[in-house]
Protein backbone atom coordinates (compact mmCIF):
# COMPACT_ATOMS: atom_id res chain seq x y z
CA UNK A 1 0.00 0.00 0.00
CA UNK A 2 1.27 3.46 -0.79
CA UNK A 3 0.03 6.86 -1.81
CA UNK A 4 -0.47 7.84 -5.43
CA UNK A 5 2.39 9.28 -7.41
CA UNK A 6 1.83 13.05 -7.27
CA UNK A 7 5.07 14.14 -8.88
CA UNK A 8 4.65 17.06 -11.21
CA UNK A 9 6.48 20.14 -12.46
CA UNK A 10 6.45 23.77 -11.39
CA UNK A 11 4.84 24.67 -14.72
CA UNK A 12 2.02 22.15 -14.19
CA UNK A 13 1.41 23.42 -10.65
CA UNK A 14 1.14 26.99 -11.93
CA UNK A 15 -1.18 25.80 -14.72
CA UNK A 16 -3.64 24.77 -12.00
CA UNK A 17 -3.74 28.26 -10.51
CA UNK A 18 -6.31 30.81 -11.62
CA UNK A 19 -6.45 34.59 -11.55
CA UNK A 20 -7.96 35.91 -8.33
CA UNK A 21 -6.90 32.95 -6.22
CA UNK A 22 -5.82 33.16 -2.59
CA UNK A 23 -2.31 31.71 -2.49
CA UNK A 24 -0.63 30.83 0.80
CA UNK A 25 3.16 30.66 0.73
CA UNK A 26 5.07 28.86 3.51
CA UNK A 27 8.43 29.70 5.08
CA UNK A 28 9.15 32.85 7.07
CA UNK A 29 10.70 36.12 5.85
CA UNK A 30 13.65 35.15 3.69
CA UNK A 31 13.70 31.59 5.01
CA UNK A 32 12.73 28.38 3.17
CA UNK A 33 10.43 29.97 0.63
CA UNK A 34 9.17 27.85 -2.30
CA UNK A 35 10.97 30.19 -4.67
CA UNK A 36 10.97 27.83 -7.67
CA UNK A 37 7.17 28.04 -7.64
CA UNK A 38 7.25 31.80 -7.10
CA UNK A 39 9.53 32.09 -10.12
CA UNK A 40 7.14 29.92 -12.14
CA UNK A 41 4.27 32.24 -11.20
CA UNK A 42 6.42 35.19 -12.29
CA UNK A 43 6.74 33.58 -15.75
CA UNK A 44 2.96 33.10 -16.00
CA UNK A 45 0.20 35.55 -16.82
CA UNK A 46 -1.59 34.97 -13.50
CA UNK A 47 -3.02 38.22 -12.11
CA UNK A 48 -4.99 39.55 -9.22
CA UNK A 49 -3.59 37.10 -6.67
CA UNK A 50 -4.07 37.42 -2.93
CA UNK A 51 -0.82 36.36 -1.29
CA UNK A 52 -0.96 35.08 2.31
CA UNK A 53 2.48 34.78 3.93
CA UNK A 54 4.94 35.58 6.65
CA UNK A 55 6.33 37.65 3.84
CA UNK A 56 9.76 37.82 2.31
CA UNK A 57 10.98 38.11 -1.30
CA UNK A 58 8.03 35.96 -2.42
CA UNK A 59 5.73 38.84 -1.54
CA UNK A 60 8.13 41.48 -2.88
CA UNK A 61 8.57 39.77 -6.26
CA UNK A 62 4.84 39.24 -6.79
CA UNK A 63 4.17 42.87 -5.83
CA UNK A 64 6.82 44.11 -8.25
CA UNK A 65 5.55 41.91 -11.09
CA UNK A 66 2.06 43.32 -10.58
CA UNK A 67 0.58 39.85 -10.05
CA UNK A 68 -0.32 40.36 -6.39
CA UNK A 69 -3.24 42.69 -5.81
CA UNK A 70 -3.72 41.97 -2.11
CA UNK A 71 -1.25 40.81 0.54
CA UNK A 72 -2.12 39.28 3.91
CA UNK A 73 0.92 39.17 6.21
CA UNK A 74 2.26 39.29 9.75
CA UNK A 75 5.27 41.20 8.40
CA UNK A 76 7.24 41.46 5.17
CA UNK A 77 11.03 41.39 5.59
CA UNK A 78 14.20 40.04 4.02
CA UNK A 79 15.66 39.41 7.52
CA UNK A 80 19.20 40.63 6.83
CA UNK A 81 17.59 43.56 4.99
CA UNK A 82 14.78 44.49 7.40
CA UNK A 83 12.41 46.23 4.97
CA UNK A 84 11.31 44.43 1.77
CA UNK A 85 11.81 47.16 -0.84
CA UNK A 86 9.23 46.04 -3.42
CA UNK A 87 6.50 45.50 -0.82
CA UNK A 88 7.28 48.97 0.52
CA UNK A 89 7.03 50.49 -2.93
CA UNK A 90 3.75 48.71 -3.63
CA UNK A 91 2.24 49.86 -0.33
CA UNK A 92 3.44 53.43 -0.81
CA UNK A 93 2.20 53.67 -4.40
CA UNK A 94 -1.08 51.96 -3.56
CA UNK A 95 -0.60 49.32 -6.26
CA UNK A 96 -1.74 46.67 -3.78
CA UNK A 97 -4.08 46.56 -0.82
CA UNK A 98 -3.00 44.92 2.41
CA UNK A 99 -4.22 43.08 5.47
CA UNK A 100 -1.55 43.33 8.15
CA UNK A 101 -1.95 41.08 11.17
CA UNK A 102 -0.09 40.33 14.36
CA UNK A 103 2.19 37.32 13.72
CA UNK A 104 0.32 35.21 16.26
CA UNK A 105 -3.07 36.19 14.83
CA UNK A 106 -1.80 35.00 11.46
CA UNK A 107 -0.97 31.59 12.97
CA UNK A 108 -4.47 31.35 14.47
CA UNK A 109 -6.05 32.28 11.13
CA UNK A 110 -4.24 29.39 9.44
CA UNK A 111 -5.12 27.06 12.31
CA UNK A 112 -8.80 28.03 12.11
CA UNK A 113 -8.87 27.29 8.39
CA UNK A 114 -7.08 23.98 8.94
CA UNK A 115 -9.60 22.99 11.62
CA UNK A 116 -12.57 24.24 9.56
CA UNK A 117 -13.79 26.64 12.22
CA UNK A 118 -14.71 30.22 11.27
CA UNK A 119 -12.41 31.87 13.81
CA UNK A 120 -10.18 31.33 16.82
CA UNK A 121 -10.17 33.65 19.85
CA UNK A 122 -7.13 35.45 21.19
CA UNK A 123 -6.16 38.45 23.25
CA UNK A 124 -3.57 39.41 20.58
CA UNK A 125 -4.71 42.45 18.62
CA UNK A 126 -6.95 43.95 21.31
CA UNK A 127 -6.26 47.64 21.80
CA UNK A 128 -4.01 47.84 18.75
CA UNK A 129 -4.96 49.43 15.42
CA UNK A 130 -5.49 46.02 13.80
CA UNK A 131 -9.23 45.76 14.52
CA UNK A 132 -9.62 49.46 13.66
CA UNK A 133 -7.80 49.31 10.31
CA UNK A 134 -8.69 45.75 9.23
CA UNK A 135 -12.41 46.30 9.17
CA UNK A 136 -13.36 42.65 8.70
CA UNK A 137 -11.84 41.68 12.04
CA UNK A 138 -14.39 41.46 14.83
CA UNK A 139 -14.36 40.62 18.51
CA UNK A 140 -16.27 37.92 20.34
CA UNK A 141 -17.48 37.81 23.93
CA UNK A 142 -16.72 34.74 25.98
CA UNK A 143 -19.85 32.74 26.87
CA UNK A 144 -18.13 31.81 30.13
CA UNK A 145 -18.00 34.18 33.11
CA UNK A 146 -14.58 34.76 34.69
CA UNK A 147 -14.58 32.69 37.91
CA UNK A 148 -13.50 35.62 40.06
CA UNK A 149 -14.97 38.71 38.39
CA UNK A 150 -17.98 37.18 36.64
CA UNK A 151 -17.05 39.22 33.59
CA UNK A 152 -17.52 37.87 30.08
CA UNK A 153 -14.18 38.71 28.49
CA UNK A 154 -13.97 40.20 25.00
CA UNK A 155 -11.45 38.65 22.62
CA UNK A 156 -10.35 39.10 19.03
CA UNK A 157 -12.02 36.54 16.73
CA UNK A 158 -9.28 35.86 14.18
CA UNK A 159 -11.07 34.86 10.97
CA UNK A 160 -9.99 31.66 9.24
CA UNK A 161 -7.36 32.30 6.56
CA UNK A 162 -8.86 29.99 3.96
CA UNK A 163 -6.49 29.38 1.09
CA UNK A 164 -7.23 28.23 -2.45
CA UNK A 165 -3.71 26.95 -2.76
CA UNK A 166 -0.68 26.49 -0.47
CA UNK A 167 2.91 26.37 -1.70
CA UNK A 168 5.66 25.18 0.66
CA UNK A 169 9.27 24.00 0.38
CA UNK A 170 10.57 20.97 2.29
CA UNK A 171 13.93 19.25 2.44
CA UNK A 172 12.68 15.80 1.44
CA UNK A 173 9.42 14.32 0.23
CA UNK A 174 8.25 11.05 -1.16
CA UNK A 175 6.34 10.94 -4.42
CA UNK A 176 2.95 11.09 -2.72
CA UNK A 177 3.69 14.10 -0.54
CA UNK A 178 4.89 12.85 2.86
CA UNK A 179 7.52 15.46 3.63
CA UNK A 180 10.42 16.12 5.97
CA UNK A 181 11.75 19.47 7.15
CA UNK A 182 15.27 19.81 8.52
CA UNK A 183 16.73 22.93 10.13
CA UNK A 184 15.34 24.19 13.43
CA UNK A 185 11.89 25.59 12.69
CA UNK A 186 9.07 23.94 10.74
CA UNK A 187 7.55 27.43 10.40
CA UNK A 188 3.82 27.05 9.66
CA UNK A 189 4.13 24.93 6.51
CA UNK A 190 2.02 22.09 7.94
CA UNK A 191 -0.74 24.57 8.76
CA UNK A 192 -0.55 26.18 5.32
CA UNK A 193 -1.09 22.87 3.53
CA UNK A 194 -4.01 21.97 5.78
CA UNK A 195 -5.58 25.43 5.46
CA UNK A 196 -5.66 25.13 1.66
CA UNK A 197 -8.02 23.42 -0.77
CA UNK A 198 -5.02 22.27 -2.77
CA UNK A 199 -1.40 22.13 -1.64
CA UNK A 200 1.89 21.71 -3.46
CA UNK A 201 5.23 20.79 -1.96
CA UNK A 202 8.52 21.57 -3.62
CA UNK A 203 11.44 19.67 -2.20
CA UNK A 204 15.20 19.45 -2.40
CA UNK A 205 14.91 15.73 -3.01
CA UNK A 206 12.21 13.17 -3.79
CA UNK A 207 13.10 9.92 -2.01
CA UNK A 208 11.39 6.56 -1.39
CA UNK A 209 9.14 6.70 1.69
CA UNK A 210 11.47 4.31 3.53
CA UNK A 211 14.32 6.80 3.09
CA UNK A 212 12.57 9.92 4.36
CA UNK A 213 14.46 9.57 7.66
CA UNK A 214 17.72 8.22 6.33
CA UNK A 215 20.85 9.64 7.91
CA UNK A 216 19.42 9.72 11.44
CA UNK A 217 16.56 12.16 10.86
CA UNK A 218 14.18 12.24 13.81
CA UNK A 219 10.53 11.18 13.43
CA UNK A 220 9.32 14.64 14.53
CA UNK A 221 10.62 16.02 11.22
CA UNK A 222 7.92 14.08 9.39
CA UNK A 223 5.44 16.86 9.82
CA UNK A 224 3.52 16.98 6.55
CA UNK A 225 1.38 14.01 5.49
CA UNK A 226 0.46 13.07 1.93
CA UNK A 227 -3.18 13.45 3.06
CA UNK A 228 -2.68 17.21 2.81
CA UNK A 229 -0.66 17.30 -0.41
CA UNK A 230 -1.82 17.36 -4.03
CA UNK A 231 1.47 17.67 -5.87
CA UNK A 232 5.21 17.19 -5.32
CA UNK A 233 7.97 18.82 -7.32
CA UNK A 234 11.66 18.08 -6.94
CA UNK A 235 13.42 21.47 -7.12
CA UNK A 236 17.03 21.24 -5.87
CA UNK A 237 18.17 24.60 -4.50
CA UNK A 238 14.52 25.57 -5.02
CA UNK A 239 14.38 27.94 -2.05
CA UNK A 240 17.26 30.02 -3.43
CA UNK A 241 18.02 32.83 -2.62
CA UNK A 242 16.25 32.35 0.70
CA UNK A 243 17.88 30.06 3.27
CA UNK A 244 17.20 26.36 3.61
CA UNK A 245 19.47 25.21 6.44
CA UNK A 246 21.23 22.90 6.98
CA UNK A 247 21.25 22.25 3.21
CA UNK A 248 22.18 25.81 2.28
CA UNK A 249 22.22 29.29 3.76
CA UNK A 250 20.78 32.47 2.34
CA UNK A 251 22.58 33.82 -0.73
CA UNK A 252 23.17 37.26 0.75
CA UNK A 253 25.01 38.56 -2.32
CA UNK A 254 22.12 37.60 -4.54
CA UNK A 255 19.59 38.99 -2.07
CA UNK A 256 21.38 42.35 -2.07
CA UNK A 257 21.29 42.30 -5.85
CA UNK A 258 17.55 41.56 -5.74
CA UNK A 259 16.92 44.33 -3.20
CA UNK A 260 18.79 46.82 -5.38
CA UNK A 261 16.28 46.23 -8.21
CA UNK A 262 13.89 48.51 -6.35
CA UNK A 263 16.14 51.47 -7.20
CA UNK A 264 14.98 51.87 -10.80
CA UNK A 265 12.81 50.34 -13.51
CA UNK A 266 15.98 49.64 -15.50
CA UNK A 267 17.52 47.70 -12.62
CA UNK A 268 14.38 45.58 -12.33
CA UNK A 269 14.18 44.97 -16.10
CA UNK A 270 17.78 43.89 -16.16
CA UNK A 271 17.34 41.51 -13.21
CA UNK A 272 14.16 40.13 -14.72
CA UNK A 273 15.81 39.47 -18.09
CA UNK A 274 18.89 37.93 -16.52
CA UNK A 275 17.22 35.67 -13.95
CA UNK A 276 13.44 35.58 -14.06
CA UNK A 277 12.69 35.13 -17.75
CA UNK A 278 14.58 31.82 -17.60
CA UNK A 279 12.98 28.51 -16.69
CA UNK A 280 14.03 26.93 -13.38
CA UNK A 281 16.96 24.90 -14.79
CA UNK A 282 18.14 28.05 -16.58
CA UNK A 283 17.89 30.07 -13.37
CA UNK A 284 19.80 27.46 -11.39
CA UNK A 285 22.51 27.28 -14.06
CA UNK A 286 22.85 31.05 -13.90
CA UNK A 287 23.10 30.97 -10.11
CA UNK A 288 25.70 28.19 -10.24
CA UNK A 289 27.68 30.27 -12.73
CA UNK A 290 27.60 33.25 -10.33
CA UNK A 291 28.83 30.99 -7.53
CA UNK A 292 31.76 29.83 -9.64
CA UNK A 293 32.73 33.39 -10.51
CA UNK A 294 32.58 34.33 -6.82
CA UNK A 295 34.68 31.24 -6.04
CA UNK B 1 36.96 58.00 37.74
CA UNK B 2 36.16 59.01 34.19
CA UNK B 3 32.55 59.35 33.09
CA UNK B 4 31.06 56.09 31.80
CA UNK B 5 30.64 55.77 28.06
CA UNK B 6 27.12 56.45 26.80
CA UNK B 7 26.64 53.00 25.26
CA UNK B 8 27.58 51.35 28.54
CA UNK B 9 25.08 53.51 30.40
CA UNK B 10 22.42 52.43 27.90
CA UNK B 11 23.37 48.76 28.30
CA UNK B 12 23.07 49.04 32.09
CA UNK B 13 19.75 50.90 31.81
CA UNK B 14 18.43 48.14 29.55
CA UNK B 15 19.68 45.49 31.97
CA UNK B 16 17.91 47.31 34.83
CA UNK B 17 14.67 47.01 32.87
CA UNK B 18 14.78 43.25 33.52
CA UNK B 19 15.61 43.52 37.24
CA UNK B 20 13.19 41.54 39.36
CA UNK B 21 11.97 39.40 36.46
CA UNK B 22 13.33 36.23 38.07
CA UNK B 23 12.76 33.11 36.02
CA UNK B 24 11.18 34.24 32.79
CA UNK B 25 12.13 34.78 29.18
CA UNK B 26 14.21 37.92 28.74
CA UNK B 27 13.69 38.66 25.05
CA UNK B 28 15.39 41.85 23.91
CA UNK B 29 15.34 42.50 20.15
CA UNK B 30 18.20 44.44 18.53
CA UNK B 31 21.90 44.64 19.28
CA UNK B 32 22.12 46.93 22.32
CA UNK B 33 18.95 45.45 23.86
CA UNK B 34 20.58 42.00 23.48
CA UNK B 35 23.73 43.23 25.21
CA UNK B 36 21.68 44.80 28.01
CA UNK B 37 19.43 41.78 28.49
CA UNK B 38 22.37 39.42 28.56
CA UNK B 39 24.13 41.76 30.99
CA UNK B 40 21.22 41.33 33.40
CA UNK B 41 21.34 37.55 32.96
CA UNK B 42 25.11 37.49 33.45
CA UNK B 43 24.97 39.52 36.66
CA UNK B 44 22.00 40.31 38.91
CA UNK B 45 19.22 38.21 37.28
CA UNK B 46 20.89 34.82 36.85
CA UNK B 47 17.67 32.83 36.38
CA UNK B 48 16.47 34.67 33.29
CA UNK B 49 16.11 32.55 30.17
CA UNK B 50 17.42 33.93 26.89
CA UNK B 51 16.96 33.00 23.24
CA UNK B 52 19.72 32.20 20.78
CA UNK B 53 18.10 34.80 18.53
CA UNK B 54 16.27 32.11 16.60
CA UNK B 55 14.63 28.85 17.59
CA UNK B 56 15.86 27.85 21.04
CA UNK B 57 15.86 29.04 24.64
CA UNK B 58 19.38 28.87 26.00
CA UNK B 59 20.81 28.43 29.46
CA UNK B 60 24.11 30.18 28.86
CA UNK B 61 24.88 33.84 28.20
CA UNK B 62 26.78 34.08 24.91
CA UNK B 63 28.35 37.22 23.47
CA UNK B 64 26.63 39.09 20.63
CA UNK B 65 27.96 39.14 17.08
CA UNK B 66 28.64 35.41 16.73
CA UNK B 67 28.50 34.01 13.23
CA UNK B 68 26.10 31.15 12.52
CA UNK B 69 28.65 28.42 13.17
CA UNK B 70 29.81 29.95 16.46
CA UNK B 71 26.23 30.57 17.53
CA UNK B 72 25.32 26.91 17.09
CA UNK B 73 28.52 25.69 18.74
CA UNK B 74 28.26 28.10 21.64
CA UNK B 75 24.72 27.69 22.87
CA UNK B 76 23.50 25.50 25.70
CA UNK B 77 19.97 24.67 24.60
CA UNK B 78 17.42 24.46 27.39
CA UNK B 79 14.41 23.98 25.15
CA UNK B 80 13.25 24.14 21.56
CA UNK B 81 11.38 27.32 20.75
CA UNK B 82 10.33 27.58 17.11
CA UNK B 83 8.03 30.50 16.26
CA UNK B 84 4.81 28.64 17.03
CA UNK B 85 6.20 27.80 20.48
CA UNK B 86 7.18 31.41 21.01
CA UNK B 87 3.57 32.48 20.40
CA UNK B 88 2.40 29.81 22.81
CA UNK B 89 4.93 30.97 25.42
CA UNK B 90 4.05 34.64 25.06
CA UNK B 91 0.30 34.02 25.19
CA UNK B 92 1.03 32.19 28.42
CA UNK B 93 2.86 35.32 29.55
CA UNK B 94 6.20 34.31 31.07
CA UNK B 95 8.16 36.76 28.95
CA UNK B 96 9.45 40.34 28.95
CA UNK B 97 10.26 41.67 25.52
CA UNK B 98 12.17 44.80 24.60
CA UNK B 99 11.33 45.97 21.10
CA UNK B 100 12.43 48.90 19.00
CA UNK B 101 10.01 51.69 18.14
CA UNK B 102 9.92 53.89 15.08
CA UNK B 103 7.48 55.97 17.11
CA UNK B 104 6.44 55.77 20.75
CA UNK B 105 4.04 58.13 22.51
CA UNK B 106 3.15 59.49 25.93
CA UNK B 107 1.04 56.44 26.83
CA UNK B 108 3.58 53.96 25.52
CA UNK B 109 1.82 53.18 22.23
CA UNK B 110 4.40 51.95 19.73
CA UNK B 111 4.57 51.98 15.92
CA UNK B 112 6.73 49.79 13.69
CA UNK B 113 4.20 49.34 10.87
CA UNK B 114 4.01 52.51 8.80
CA UNK B 115 4.45 56.28 8.80
CA UNK B 116 1.50 58.32 7.57
CA UNK B 117 -1.96 56.96 6.80
CA UNK B 118 -1.73 53.18 7.09
CA UNK B 119 -3.97 52.66 4.05
CA UNK B 120 -1.36 54.26 1.83
CA UNK B 121 1.67 55.05 3.96
CA UNK B 122 4.32 57.61 3.12
CA UNK B 123 6.76 55.07 4.55
CA UNK B 124 5.94 51.39 4.85
CA UNK B 125 7.87 49.76 7.68
CA UNK B 126 7.87 46.18 8.99
CA UNK B 127 4.20 45.59 9.69
CA UNK B 128 2.76 44.80 13.11
CA UNK B 129 5.04 41.80 13.73
CA UNK B 130 4.36 40.52 17.27
CA UNK B 131 3.78 43.89 18.94
CA UNK B 132 -0.01 43.68 19.50
CA UNK B 133 0.18 40.19 20.99
CA UNK B 134 3.24 40.95 23.07
CA UNK B 135 1.89 44.08 24.71
CA UNK B 136 -1.51 42.67 25.63
CA UNK B 137 -0.05 39.44 27.02
CA UNK B 138 3.08 40.34 28.99
CA UNK B 139 5.58 42.99 30.03
CA UNK B 140 7.09 45.08 27.24
CA UNK B 141 9.81 47.74 27.16
CA UNK B 142 11.20 49.81 24.31
CA UNK B 143 14.63 50.83 23.11
CA UNK B 144 15.05 54.11 21.24
CA UNK B 145 18.62 54.67 20.00
CA UNK B 146 17.77 58.00 18.32
CA UNK B 147 15.68 60.00 20.77
CA UNK B 148 14.06 62.91 18.92
CA UNK B 149 10.64 64.59 18.61
CA UNK B 150 10.05 62.45 15.51
CA UNK B 151 10.43 59.25 17.53
CA UNK B 152 8.96 60.14 20.92
CA UNK B 153 5.76 61.69 19.60
CA UNK B 154 2.39 63.05 20.70
CA UNK B 155 0.49 60.32 18.80
CA UNK B 156 1.91 57.37 16.91
CA UNK B 157 0.66 57.01 13.33
CA UNK B 158 -0.25 53.32 13.79
CA UNK B 159 -0.73 51.59 17.15
CA UNK B 160 1.17 48.29 16.99
CA UNK B 161 2.27 47.93 20.62
CA UNK B 162 -0.65 48.84 22.90
CA UNK B 163 -0.15 51.76 25.28
CA UNK B 164 -1.79 52.51 28.62
CA UNK B 165 -4.65 54.65 27.23
CA UNK B 166 -5.69 51.88 24.83
CA UNK B 167 -5.29 49.27 27.58
CA UNK B 168 -7.43 51.34 29.96
CA UNK B 169 -10.15 51.65 27.32
CA UNK B 170 -10.30 47.85 27.07
CA UNK B 171 -11.15 47.53 30.74
CA UNK B 172 -9.54 45.51 33.53
CA UNK B 173 -10.23 42.00 32.20
CA UNK B 174 -8.62 42.46 28.79
CA UNK B 175 -5.73 44.56 30.03
CA UNK B 176 -4.77 42.57 33.12
CA UNK B 177 -1.50 41.29 31.62
CA UNK B 178 -0.51 44.62 30.04
CA UNK B 179 2.59 46.40 31.33
CA UNK B 180 4.85 48.86 29.52
CA UNK B 181 7.73 49.02 31.93
CA UNK B 182 10.41 51.32 30.51
CA UNK B 183 11.49 53.25 27.48
CA UNK B 184 15.27 53.41 27.38
CA UNK B 185 16.77 55.93 24.95
CA UNK B 186 20.22 57.18 24.07
CA UNK B 187 19.52 60.19 26.33
CA UNK B 188 17.49 58.93 29.27
CA UNK B 189 15.19 56.37 30.85
CA UNK B 190 11.42 56.80 31.01
CA UNK B 191 8.93 54.80 33.04
CA UNK B 192 5.18 55.18 33.51
CA UNK B 193 5.12 55.89 37.24
CA UNK B 194 2.98 59.04 36.93
CA UNK B 195 -0.63 59.31 35.81
CA UNK B 196 -2.69 61.77 33.81
CA UNK B 197 -5.86 63.40 35.14
CA UNK B 198 -7.79 60.20 34.54
CA UNK B 199 -5.35 57.97 36.36
CA UNK B 200 -3.79 56.53 33.21
CA UNK B 201 -0.01 55.95 33.43
CA UNK B 202 2.05 58.39 31.35
CA UNK B 203 5.64 58.87 30.26
CA UNK B 204 7.74 59.93 33.23
CA UNK B 205 11.41 60.83 33.28
CA UNK B 206 13.17 58.27 35.48
CA UNK B 207 16.83 59.22 34.93
CA UNK B 208 19.02 61.17 32.53
CA UNK B 209 22.25 59.71 31.25
CA UNK B 210 25.47 61.37 32.48
CA UNK B 211 26.09 64.59 30.53
CA UNK B 212 22.45 64.99 29.48
CA UNK B 213 20.26 67.73 31.00
CA UNK B 214 16.56 67.49 31.71
CA UNK B 215 16.02 70.37 29.28
CA UNK B 216 17.74 68.44 26.52
CA UNK B 217 15.43 65.50 27.11
CA UNK B 218 12.33 67.69 27.11
CA UNK B 219 13.48 69.35 23.89
CA UNK B 220 14.09 65.98 22.23
CA UNK B 221 10.68 64.71 23.28
CA UNK B 222 7.70 65.43 21.03
CA UNK B 223 5.06 64.90 23.70
CA UNK B 224 4.35 65.95 27.24
CA UNK B 225 6.59 64.20 29.76
CA UNK B 226 6.31 64.24 33.54
CA UNK B 227 9.54 65.52 35.08
CA UNK B 228 9.84 64.82 38.82
CA UNK B 229 11.52 67.47 40.98
CA UNK B 230 14.70 65.45 41.38
CA UNK B 231 15.80 63.44 38.37
CA UNK B 232 18.66 61.08 39.11
CA UNK B 233 21.54 60.39 36.76
CA UNK B 234 21.60 56.95 35.09
CA UNK B 235 24.40 54.85 36.47
CA UNK B 236 27.31 53.38 34.57
CA UNK B 237 28.46 49.77 34.88
CA UNK B 238 29.93 48.58 38.18
CA UNK B 239 32.95 46.27 38.41
CA UNK B 240 31.22 42.97 37.55
CA UNK B 241 29.25 44.67 34.82
CA UNK B 242 32.36 46.14 33.22
CA UNK B 243 33.83 42.65 32.99
CA UNK B 244 30.56 41.17 31.70
CA UNK B 245 30.15 43.88 29.03
CA UNK B 246 33.65 43.23 27.79
CA UNK B 247 32.83 39.54 27.45
CA UNK B 248 29.36 40.06 25.92
CA UNK B 249 30.44 42.61 23.32
CA UNK B 250 34.17 42.14 22.79
CA UNK B 251 34.06 43.92 19.42
CA UNK B 252 32.51 47.02 20.98
CA UNK B 253 29.53 47.05 18.60
CA UNK B 254 27.56 49.04 21.19
CA UNK B 255 29.83 52.07 20.76
CA UNK B 256 28.96 52.23 17.06
CA UNK B 257 25.24 52.02 17.85
CA UNK B 258 25.40 54.74 20.50
CA UNK B 259 28.45 56.92 20.03
CA UNK B 260 29.77 59.05 22.88
CA UNK B 261 28.45 62.61 22.75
Amino acid sequence: MSGPDKRTTVEDVVAELRPGMVVGIGGWGSRRKPMALVRAILRSDLRDLTIVAYGGPDVGLLCRSGQASHVVSGFVSLDSIPLEPHYRAARQSGSITATELDEGMFLLGLQAAAWRVPFLPTRAGLGSDIPRLMEHIATVRSPYPDPTTGEHEELIAVPALELDVALVHQHRADRSGNAVWLGEDPFMDDLFVRAARRAFVTTEQVVPTEELRSGGVDITRQRISRLDVDGVVETPNGAHFTECPPTYGRDETFQRRYAATAKSAEAWDEFRAEFLDLDEPGYQAKVAELGEVAG
Amino acid sequence: MSAPRRADVCAVAIAETFRGDGERLCNPIGNLPLIGGRLAAATFEPHLALTDGFYTLIDDVPPVGLDEEQRLAHRVVGSWNPYREMFSLLWHGRRHVMMGATQVDRYGNQNIAAIGDWHRPTSQLLGFRGAPGNTINHTTSYWVPNHSPKVVVEHVDVVCGVGYDRAAALGPASSRFHEIRRVVTNLCVFDFSSSDGEGIPVLTLRSVHPGVTVDEVVEATGCEVVVPPDVPTSRGPDGDEVVALERLDPAGSRFAEVPDP
